[in-house]
């Protein structure tokens, strides 16, 4: 009997295999917004759910803190303050109770996934600025995560668009503590890193204060396609 | 415990072997549940603990290569070193099992083809995950881009990575044979005869298995092993009286 001789055929495959994962890490964010694109209509269409865990067109979700907040709406509230005349505290009933607004826009991060046709509803942020009174002298709002850490900032103008929203539902659910229930901002044009998640605070402020990703290098004015250095389509 | 066994045992994977298998194994499952429980929402809220979670997927991931890579530098892994080379090498034989119909004819060695694709993969991917993982959780140097596309390779070598473990345990579940020869070290030589007998012809030739012998000298020791003797007290077995003289009792082990 003669032993076992062969073609090395393990060692092909396996250089092959660690190829492909080099090429992917180069090319493979090419590879997936055409992926996530193309994919979409389907995952959109899946009643099991089970194409959502696919890893493209998901959300990933991201904590700063050791774990995700959580918050009964019962006792959820929002304080705006600040530079206003007149600084309130609101409970999740009464915000939900506005008028709300209804937004459909992809959503992006800044690290390169994207969720197309995300459903929002909230409240327009410009709507409790205005109940407040914003006082001449300010010219920012910076926003307060109930986790203890995490903040971001708009400009004033940016802050009155009619595509910011204090959001407190998605895909038609009450936002999960995952989403940042029970409440959050929803700034649609920007990168995921701009919509603070467990909004607890809003602050009239002089000055554009940066938030916690920005101290980091994060771009202050973070539009989707025109800051940290990437070419996303605009959300 | 029975110190007389009636079939003799084929020795498959040693000590080394199995160590380094079974240390790779559970880190291995530590990091598809830690890494899954990141990645899938509803199993990451229930998790909580998220930091924790990270940490230890870190961590069991740098450890990863580790048991394998020592175990194949030890002057104690060379049967571990054959093994690898086994895997690496295809056979005609290897070719034509691929197909139903030749199936029946073919003659393997001590690894079947899809032994060898999944260590390959497994090999493979460990390589992968390690050199992305790296860019993930150390990407200062790294370009949006780059990032981007080490995540996704992550994501989806993690996806082929599950479905080889469970291919991997499911397949090996339905033959307790092939379990004994990772979990204990041996085979039945039926076993090793019906399904892998070009190996069971190498052993043979070697004098490994076979003659009675041999097979009386394997089951000595092993039974030995099993009774925690030490050299010098050897039981008797299937009428071969391991202490008569013949130099069976003043082998090392």
């Amino acid at each position: 009997v003669t032993p076992e001789r062969g073609t090395p055929i393990g060692r092909r495959v396996f250089l092959a295999l660690v190829g492909l994962g080099a090429a992917g890490v180069v090319f493979g964010a090419r590879v997936q917004d055409r992926l996530a694109t193309a994919l979409a209509p389907i995952q959109a269409k899946d009643p099991s759910g089970l194409a959502s865990l696919l890893p493209f067109g998901r959300f990933r979700f991201y904590t700063v803190t050791g774990g995700f907040p959580k918050r009964d709406p019962d006792v959820y509230t929002l304080r705006v303050d600040g530079l206003v005349e007149r600084p309130f505290t609101i409970s999740y009933r009464d915000l939900t109770a506005l008028p709300p607004t209804r937004i459909t826009r992809d959503f992006q991060c800044v690290t390169g996934w994207r969720v197309p046709d995300t459903r929002w509803t909230g409240v327009q942020l410009r709507t409790l600025l205005d109940r407040a009174g914003v006082k001449p002298s300010a010219r920012a709002v910076r926003f307060v995560s109930f986790d203890g850490t995490y903040t971001e900032s708009l400009t004033l103008d940016q802050a009155r668009r009619s595509d910011v929203l204090v959001a407190y539902e998605l895909e038609g659910e009450p936002l999960s503590s995952l989403h940042g229930g029970p409440a959050r901002l929803y700034v649609a044009p920007m990168y995921g890193y701009k919509s603070c998640k467990w909004l607890e605070r809003i602050e009239l402020t002089a000055d554009v204060v940066p938030g916690y990703w920005e101290q980091y290098g994060y771009d202050v004015d973070g539009w989707v396609g025109r800051s940290n250095g990437r070419d996303d389509q605009p959300t | 415990m029975s110190l007389a066994t009636t079939t003799s045992r084929v020795p498959r994977f040693d000590r080394v072997e199995r160590v380094a298998h079974w240390t790779t194994a559970t880190l291995m499952l530590v990091l598809l549940f830690t890494g899954f429980s990141l990645y899938a929402g509803p199993l990451s809220d229930l998790v909580g603990r998220r930091l924790l979670v990270q940490t230890i997927h870190v961590y069991a991931g740098l450890l990863l290569p580790i048991p394998v890579l020592v175990a194949v530098a030890l002057r104690a892994g060379a049967q571990l070193r054959a093994d690898l080379g086994r895997l690496n090498r295809w056979s005609a034989d290897d070719r034509a099992w691929w197909s139903r119909k030749k199936r029946a004819a073919v003659q393997l060695g001590k690894f079947n083809p899809g032994q060898k694709l999944n260590a390959t993969f497994i090999g493979a991917a460990m390589v992968v995950m390690l050199m992305t993982g790296a860019i993930m959780r150390w990407y200062e140097p790294f370009s949006d881009s780059w990032r981007q596309g080490a995540t996704f390779v992550h994501d989806w070598f993690a996806i082929g990575l599950l479905f080889a473990i469970i291919g991997h345990i499911a397949i090996a579940l339905r033959d307790p044979d092939a379990v004994n020869g990772m979990a204990r070290g041996w085979v039945s030589p039926g076993w090793a005869r019906r399904n892998r007998p070009r190996w069971y012809a190498e052993l043979s030739d070697a004098g490994v298995v076979g003659d009675p012998v041999g097979d009386a000298r394997a089951r000595v020791e092993q039974n030995r092993r099993e009774a925690g003797m030490g050299a010098g007290e050897v039981p008797v077995v299937d009428g071969v009286d391991g202490g008569a003289g013949d130099g069976l009792g003043e082998r090392e082990l």
